[in-house]
């Protein structure tokens, strides 16, 4: 699938890891948003979370990435958290100020990597290195976070809507990148309205209809 | 490089491109030539009166550098990241904060003995003024850093950033234009005030990132 990658994955993880949540619930504003969400993911596994507007979604992928406290139930990690995890939320902290050039480099710096000289290209965004951030697409600016996944290898990745703005190519390219990484043993939690083609299993969040 | 050094660089990077050193350096100057059109041209007052305003105009100049500080790391998600990085958001935020220092506020604190000039101080007492500043500068950046992590959620938190920060300024302010009244006087001895305002610039130092990073989680909570 990947092949056509050439930021290759050199990286495989331990195949014991796994993310167990039980009973979690959510609370935004004195509301409840979700209650009793249990799920176990192991690795090469990847689980959708799926459900209408306010289920509570994002607010289910921040708590996991830690950014949003539990408010009841709890997580059993076989990884730590901050070190194993990317999480891609809807704000992508680009920077409008940066050209995607310089972008990249700050972004290999955070990551402590060498610059990769294919990695724009395989993100499709060879052609714009010069232009700054603040210029580019809705699509554009979610190839370029994907960067963060590839320039870093962390076992759990966090993605929401990880399809909104992006084309045909782009929602491939997403959907090669995942495939790799589960097969490398990688897990993935990805909230989206739309079926994924790499997801394994379902979580349906808030009132059926 | 490390990744303090990283985050700070970035940020000297992000706050020089948004041109706002510019726009603080002319507030101060134009501050500093409007005083003497409100006090009269009576140039024994100016220089009386020069420590003190020196140190008002730094403080409010350096309070409009701290509008939107963290406000658009809030909005644009930048805030996430900082917490996910593999250094504490505390020490995140003191390698923003120091590269706003750096980029920001230098140039407000370079420039006031240029502008102590035209209310009339005496070029040769300009140095320990600066020293002065350069004491109690911190401590200033600091405290305001937490009125903007407190009003980081409010859509136009300027104001509310200058009402948190101010009433946190006056010992900075007091010890800081008394420092600078001993520096322009001969007779008066200026190092315990130097050595006040380097120890509430310290304590800030020390305090103060605990406060804004508490400021910001909670304001995401």
């Amino acid at each position: 699938m990947a092949e056509t990658l050439k930021f290759a994955f050199d990286h495989a993880y331990a195949r014991d890891m796994g993310l167990q949540a039980d009973g979690l619930a959510c609370r935004r504003g004195g509301r409840l948003i979700f209650k009793d969400i249990s799920f176990t993911l192991h690795a090469g596994q990847a689980l959708r979370l799926a459900g209408v507007n306010g289920s509570g979604k994002s607010s289910l992928l921040r708590q996991l990435a830690g950014l949003l406290p539990v408010a009841d139930g709890m997580f059993i990690h076989v990884l730590s958290p901050l070190r194993d995890m990317h999480y891609l939320g809807h704000d992508d902290g680009l920077k409008a100020a940066l050209s995607v050039a310089e972008t990249l480099v700050y972004e290999c710096a955070l990551a402590r990597k060498e610059v990769p000289q294919a990695l724009l290209t395989d993100l499709g965004l060879a052609a714009s290195d010069w232009q700054y951030v603040g210029d580019l697409s809705a699509g554009q600016k979610r190839r370029l976070t994907l960067a963060r996944l590839l320039l870093d290898p962390r076992p759990l990745w966090l993605l929401d809507e990880p399809l909104t703005a992006l084309d045909a190519s782009g929602r491939k390219l997403v959907e090669d990148l995942a495939e790799a990484h589960l097969a490398r043993g990688g897990m993935i939690i990805a909230a989206s309205h739309e079926a994924l083609a790499f997801a394994t299993q379902e979580l349906r969040l808030g009132a059926d209809a | 490089m490390s990744l303090f050094a990283t985050l700070c660089a970035a940020h000297m990077r992000l706050a020089w491109r948004g041109g706002q050193t510019i726009l603080a350096l002319s507030f101060l100057f134009i501050a500093v030539t409007l005083l003497p059109f409100g006090l009269g041209p009576e140039l024994k007052l100016l220089r009386a009166l020069a420590p003190g305003l020196l140190w008002v105009v730094l403080a409010i100049s350096l309070l409009t550098t701290l509008d939107r500080l963290f406000q658009a790391d809030f909005e644009d998600g930048t805030l996430d990241r900082l917490r996910l990085l593999p250094l504490s958001l505390e020490a995140a935020l003191l390698a923003k904060l120091c590269g706003h220092f750096l980029v920001l506020v230098m140039p407000l604190i370079l420039s006031v003995p240029l502008a102590g000039l035209l209310l009339n101080i005496e070029a040769a007492r300009l140095p320990l003024l600066l020293v002065a500043m350069l004491c109690g500068a911190p401590a200033l950046v600091l405290l305001g850093g937490i009125g903007a992590a407190l009003a980081v959620s409010v859509r136009r938190g300027g104001l509310l950033t200058v009402l948190i920060a101010m009433p946190f300024y006056v010992p900075v302010l007091i010890f800081g234009a008394a420092a600078s009244q001993a520096a322009l006087s001969s007779g008066t001895a200026i190092r315990p005030y130097l050595g006040i305002l380097a120890a509430l610039s310290a304590a800030a130092l020390l305090l103060a990132p605990f406060a804004i990073a508490a400021a910001l989680r909670a304001a995401q909570d």
